[in-house]
């Protein structure tokens, strides 16, 4: 049987200024009936790129040099728009990475369902609709006959992105393309997106590709893993081969991802931070913190864990003052801070700094690095600009960064680059705590693995604390000397680490433990299994 | 300096132009004495000549030789509007941004007061301020300069808004910087494309409010020339078919279109680097 979907040595360029540069370098890449492709990469990879094409489609600025693309015999390179437009959707249907900012939020969600087949002139609208409560059902998602007539906002994270790849079904494509379908979810959420994925191809025997830059989700879902680096092809091999035995470095590099750990530290050292009793509320009626005690040793990590909403970064702010708490106390060093930030004085904020998850955004785009190195020690020290040169010098070899960079703005940066500047910009203050608010989150795997050594590195030099806002427990696994697990704005379970991994767990803890996608390909499976039986 | 000019030397045809037009007037008003056959305010001829070898461009109502006080009309004209300009654009981002980095009260009642200010028609506003303090020139900057900057407050807590939810602010803030810091370094730098083209298109509508303005009578008082009043002092020949009116009016568009041209394309690369 001729395989489903054939791409030979495809060509995608994108625009730069007045020049056109590869972004896909001649890669081939086939798709049999009913079979799920995995195509991993970190970001600039090409993956999406490749993974758009298998529709004959590329982003604004891209276009598809060379190359043939042959779905179903039909050659797609070169087809009018107007048959291109009959088949995408209908017969190639697409699930992008962020289902909140893909969905109209006027429209409800069946009626967005209904728009493709209507389209496409497969159902009539109130067939379509009835057809959506099916698969609705088949994807678990909650009171289906009803859920069609909520708008976008009324749904949860994880049913919306389900809602989404129902959309995807509604014509019964040959091959559905994933785009990191649950990158932006919580790791319990995750599982059941993951779940309802495998169901509803294995169901309609769909052919899928499934893109994403984590290892241990494609090994669930692929029968065939691509591994993409820089526009070409590192590895290609059946899925659990290429778990048992990569063969290529860079895929060792991604399978060996956060498998070290930090040393567990015996000696206490005395508290610097202690949040004692704290309750904050954003509008004083609600609270969205209650009772949070929690204390932090010098040169420790304090790993907050938790799901989107749980307060952690809530918690951060009420720590820094930018959120006074409406009670309880904390004690910095010795000193109660002032609840407000307003009030602290500016040794008191020296000594508190701040790290965030979106280096883009933390960082001014129009100051140079001289400037953003440099004013934290002009402010704090009374620096002259020959001081401030030479300790951002220093700085920059701290960060392993290149002393040129000095000159350099922001965008000129790579995004682990700049987390980098914002790691010496907190460390120029020579503060005794950091809070790091998921400051590996928005990184590829392996620029965030630097990131966390070097964390680690400079707190055994410099023996400052870290106060480290996660919800990746690999990352706790890494870094964390204690643990606290926050849910609704409360502490659940809190410890040292090896006494909080190892069981017996807190239910919830252990919902959070047991979520984290393994390295096997029967993970899932056996999961499902044992969440049935429980 | 260089990326500023490698900025000019990419620019569109189009915004060349618009430079190049803006920068002839530019150069008549500077060199107007050196240039201008005539004096300012004197009297060469008989009354609305049409143009001859002594009279370029004709003569105006009291037979002064229009191109001169065209030359010295865009003096006036332009300095008195880029002055109007400067001085809204300092008073109207100053509030601006500090309506938008303190919030709260004060945010309340700056915008307040703007609001007040903005639901008068500009123009009866404007009318009935100079008719009290009468119309001297440094009272007309201040007048308009304060009506315009109602606008350009707007504007810029509208952008200052926008860049004060990132969290580099929020850094600085936590790092304990002041107000002005905020402003001044991690603010203004932000919000300069937008307010930069707003600042090229304000000067137009200046420079036409006055236009309006002397055409009322209560802008530039005569005998100076500025190209408003000359419009005003001339129009009445349009009706006996002499086409002096017209030559300060194709002066004032002429700078309009060349100013508009200019910033067009500013606006595209401040919409360019928002992507």
């Amino acid at each position: 049987m001729p395989p489903l979907l054939k791409i030979r040595n495809i060509v995608i360029e994108g625009q730069t200024g007045e020049n056109w540069e590869p972004i896909v370098k001649g890669l081939d890449l086939t798709l049999h009936k009913g079979e799920i492709l995995g195509l991993i990469g970190e970001s600039g990879a090409g993956k999406s790129t490749l993974g758009l094409a298998a529709m004959c489609y590329t982003r604004p600025g891209c276009r598809i040099a060379s190359g043939s693309i042959v779905f179903d015999g039909q050659e797609l390179f070169g087809m009018p728009e107007s048959q291109l437009r009959n088949l995408r959707g209908a017969r190639i249907a697409y699930v992008a990475q962020s289902a909140a900012a893909n969905f109209n939020p006027a429209h409800r969600l069946i009626r967005q369902y209904a728009e493709g087949p209507v389209q496409h002139g497969l159902m009539t609208t109130v067939e379509a609709e009835a057809n959506a409560v099916a698969i609705y059902e088949q994807l678990l998602l909650p009171d289906p006959e009803n859920i069609g007539y909520r708008f976008p906002h009324q749904v949860s994270g994880g049913q919306l992105q389900r809602a989404m790849v129902a959309m995807a079904m509604s014509c019964r494509p040959d091959i559905i393309i994933f785009d990191e379908p649950t990158t932006a979810l919580d790791v319990t959420t995750q599982i059941e997106v993951l779940a309802a994925i495998r169901e509803i191809t294995a169901r309609y025997d769909t052919a899928a590709i499934y893109i994403t830059h984590d290892l241990a989700v494609v090994a669930q879902i692929a029968d065939r893993i691509m591994v993409l680096r820089n526009g070409d092809l590192v590895e290609e091999n059946d899925a659990r081969k290429m778990l048992a035995h990569p063969q290529q470095s860079y895929t060792r590099d991604l399978l060996a991802v956060r498998s070290f750990a930090k040393k567990a530290l015996d000696a206490d050292s005395e508290v610097i931070l202690d949040v004692a009793d704290v309750t904050a509320s954003y509008n004083g009626q609600d609270n969205v913190l209650e009772d949070i005690s929690l204390q932090v040793r010098r040169g420790r990590t304090v790993a907050l864990v938790g799901e989107s909403g749980s307060g952690k970064s809530t918690l951060a702010r009420v720590i820094t003052g930018l959120l006074p708490p409406s009670s309880g106390s904390i004690v910095f060093q010795g000193e109660e801070l002032p609840p407000a930030m307003k009030s602290r004085r500016r040794e008191e904020l020296r000594r508190l700094q701040m790290i965030y998850q979106m280096p883009d955004t933390a960082l001014n785009p129009r100051q140079k690095i001289r400037m953003i190195i440099g004013r934290p020690l002009q402010f704090y020290f009374g620096l002259s600009a020959q001081e401030q040169e030479q300790r951002t010098l220093e700085l920059l070899a701290q960060i392993e960064l290149p002393e040129e960079y000095i000159d350099r703005y922001p965008t000129e940066l790579s995004g682990g680059e700049k987390q980098r500047v914002c790691i010496a910009r907190a460390l120029a203050a020579r503060p005794a705590l950091i809070i790091c608010d998921e400051v590996t989150s928005a990184l590829d795997q392996l620029v965030a693995e630097g990131i966390l050594r070097l964390l680690l590195d400079l707190q055994r030099k410099l023996d400052v604390s870290y106060l480290f806002i996660t919800h990746d427990l690999a990352t706790v696994k890494a870094i964390a000397d204690e643990i606290v697990v926050m849910r609704d704005g409360r502490i659940v379970e809190q410890g040292p680490r090896n006494e909080i991994l190892t069981p017996p767990h807190h239910d919830y803890t252990d919902l959070l433990l047991s979520s984290v996608p393994q390295m096997d390909p029967d993970w899932l499976d056996n999961l499902l299994a044992e969440r049935e039986a429980a | 300096m260089t990326s500023g000019l490698n900025l000019l030397l990419s620019a569109p045809l189009s915004a060349r132009l618009g430079m190049l037009m803006v920068l002839l007037v530019l150069l008549a008003a500077i060199f107007a004495p050196v240039i201008a056959p005539y004096g300012e305010t004197q009297i060469a001829g008989d009354v609305w000549l049409s143009g001859s070898a002594q009279h370029l461009l004709g003569t105006d109502n009291l037979g002064r030789d229009l191109f001169t006080r065209l030359l010295f009309g865009a003096r006036n004209t332009i300095a008195i509007a880029f002055l109007i300009t400067a001085l809204s654009f300092l008073m109207g981002t100053l509030l601006g941004f500090l309506a938008a980095t303190v919030s709260g009260w004060t945010d309340q009642l700056l915008s307040r007061i703007i609001d007040i200010l903005m639901a008068f028609p500009t123009l009866i506003f404007a009318l009935m301020i100079l008719s009290v303090v009468g119309t001297s020139i440094p009272a007309l900057v201040v007048v308009i300069a304060l009506l315009d900057s109602t606008r350009v407050f707007r504007l810029s807590r509208a952008v200052a808004m926008d860049i004060e939810v990132m969290e580099f602010v929020e850094a600085a803030r936590l790092r304990g910087e002041g107000l002005w810091w905020l402003m001044r370094h991690e603010i203004l730098p932000n919000a300069m494309p937008p307010l930069v083209a707003e600042f090229g298109l304000r000067f137009c509508f200046v420079f036409l409010f006055i236009a309006a303005l002397s055409f009322l009578g209560l802008g530039i008082q005569p005998p100076t020339a500025d190209w408003g009043s000359m419009v005003r002092e001339n129009a009445g020949a349009i009706t006996f078919g002499i086409y002096t009116p017209l030559w300060p009016a194709t002066a004032i568009a002429f700078l309009t279109v060349g100013v508009n041209l200019v910033v067009d394309w500013f606006l595209h690369l401040a919409s360019g680097l928002e992507d």
